[in-house]
């Protein structure tokens, strides 16, 4: 009867784990920064381009709908503005965050769990090197860094998407629109959606991992770690975005 | 009865995993330089064994001790640190398929010594594969070499810090007859050469017989019999002699499991 608690709960437990032998690992040598660099170029240079179109295209589809609502009452001066809070504050930070448990989370889930199903990761432990340390820790920190810079990126091309949008499609005045645009934004808007990027970084990364490190039961059971990193990784981006929202504003 | 100096010893060893109790009660000695090899069919606990006594996994019950030390006494990174004096092979070789071989074996020397000279790698590398005969590989990748190929380079990649103690999965599985004698060859060179002691798992009776210095056979999670290959051989015990002409019927095969009330002769 409590089965789906059950593996609610050892999930978590196990993740939690994950998460503590990372901190533990994390300041002791030896470092290995080609490990780390690795994992911030596939992470952090490779995500460009999905994470951009992702952005412009948000952007611009928020114009496109804003403009027409808010048209209805004469506001389509405003436009600007909230495409653009919507995006710092919200969207870029989420959908990136989604794409990224797409695209890494997969990632790490898939190539931990075909290192765990090959005994890979045994070897690691057999010739004296903790695996948590060695691949784990790189693969963490790496993406909970790239993805407020990326989300940065985003931000700035997703207002470029819907500046294009209202400017060229439903004709607003270009000038106007950026004034609008920036005149109610803060620093604050900026940081709070940064923030949450790097918590979800922290998240996709570690659920990621941890899916792939505990995966079993030979080409299956990588299949089944890689959508479970997919699927709990975004679940959570999507929850942990709520009360960090709470929590923030 | 007991020899004076054991390696290896291991004491009422008792291991499940959910309901399934995989070792039940196991008592092994393992002398010093001795090459043991455990025999023992599909499914009854010899790569369970194997991982007990490098401390990849610990025991519900009873006691692993390595050189007089037992292994539960020992913290995370203190048997992080231990296990430098074993050098396993794994069954198809586990090697770090991102890696060249150059780079699968001097991943150990690296790990030990971070500051090491890379023309000191490159010296042991080379060193090491000579001992497997094999040579010009260093560049390929895990993917492009064959089975026996890939095995041998993690021979390779275990001796490379000179461990005392060789631990083999299942070397041979699934390699050709002539492929298989290679091997027991590299496994009996490398045992001269390092005067390791070594542990072989198997199910290859040829290559049990090839290596051995004593044979144990390994049945539902104990020690049926430990002895030299040809006392081995020559064994009465009905159950040994099922394994060896390798019949369908039998003790081994019967239903429900024997109860073994005995302590197994060491």
């Amino acid at each position: 009867m409590f089965r789906p608690f059950e593996s609610f709960f050892l999930e978590l437990g196990r993740t939690t784990q994950i998460f503590v032998r990372v901190l533990l690992w994390t300041f002791r040598p030896p470092y290995d920064p080609r490990q780390w660099l690795t994992q911030m170029v596939r992470v952090g240079i490779q995500s460009i381009p999905v994470v951009l179109l992702t952005a412009v295209f948000t952007g611009g589809v928020m114009a496109l709908q804003i403009f027409t609502v808010l048209a209805r009452f004469g506001a389509e001066n405003y436009v600007g503005s909230i495409v653009g809070l919507a995006m710092v504050r919200e969207l870029a930070a989420v959908l990136g965050a989604l794409m990224i448990a797409g695209r890494c989370g997969a990632a790490m889930g898939a190539e931990l769990g075909a290192m765990r199903v090959t005994q890979q990761i045994d070897a690691l432990e057999v010739l004296a090197t903790d695996p948590v340390h060695y691949l784990i820790v790189p693969r963490v920190w790496a993406t909970t860094l790239a993805l407020p810079l990326l989300i940065a990126l985003a931000d700035a091309v997703g207002i470029f998407g819907g500046y294009v949008v209202s400017v060229i499609v439903m004709g607003a005045n270009p000038a106007t629109y950026l004034d609008i645009t920036f005149r109610y934004m803060d620093a604050n808007d900026v940081m709070s959606g940064l923030i949450k990027a790097a918590v979800f970084g922290l998240l996709i990364a570690t659920i990621g991992c941890s899916k792939g490190f505990h995966a079993k039961g030979g080409a299956e059971g990588v299949g089944r770690a890689t959508t479970a990193a997919v699927v709990t990784g975004s679940i959570a981006v999507l929850v942990v975005n709520f009360f960090l929202t709470k929590l923030m504003f | 009865m007991t020899q004076p100096t054991f390696k290896i010893r291991l004491q009422g060893i008792h291991k499940s995993f959910g309901p399934k109790h995989v070792l039940t009660g196991l008592d092994l000695d393992i002398a010093e330089g001795e090459s043991l090899v455990i025999l023992g069919g599909s499914g009854s606990g010899k790569s369970v064994l194997l991982k007990h006594i490098i401390g990849l996994l610990q025991p519900d019950e009873g006691t692993v001790e390595v050189d007089g030390v037992d292994l539960s006494t020992l913290g995370q990174r203190q048997l992080i640190e231990f296990r430098r004096r074993f050098g396993m092979s794994f069954q198809e070789g586990a090697l770090f398929d991102s890696m060249t071989v150059w780079q699968n074996i001097a991943f150990p020397l690296q790990r030990a010594r971070p500051r090491i000279a890379t023309a000191d790698i490159s010296a042991r590398v080379e060193q090491c594969l000579e001992s497997v005969g094999l040579q010009g590989v260093d560049d390929k990748v895990p993917a492009e070499l064959s089975g026996g190929m890939r095995r041998r380079v993690g021979f390779a990649r275990a001796i490379a810090l000179q461990p005392q103690i060789l631990l083999f999965d299942e070397p041979t599985t699934g390699l050709d007859p002539v492929m298989t004698a290679v091997i027991d060859e590299v496994i009996n060179n490398l045992r001269r050469r390092l005067g390791s002691t070594t542990i072989t798992i198997t199910h290859d009776l040829t290559s049990a017989f090839r290596i051995a210095d004593r044979i144990a056979m390994l049945h539902r999670g104990q020690i049926l019999a430990v002895a030299p290959p040809d006392e081995f051989r020559a064994s009465d015990d009905p159950r040994l002699q099922q394994f060896l002409e390798g019949r369908a019927e039998g003790p081994l095969t019967d239903d429900p499991p024997p109860q073994t009330t005995q302590v197994p002769d060491p």
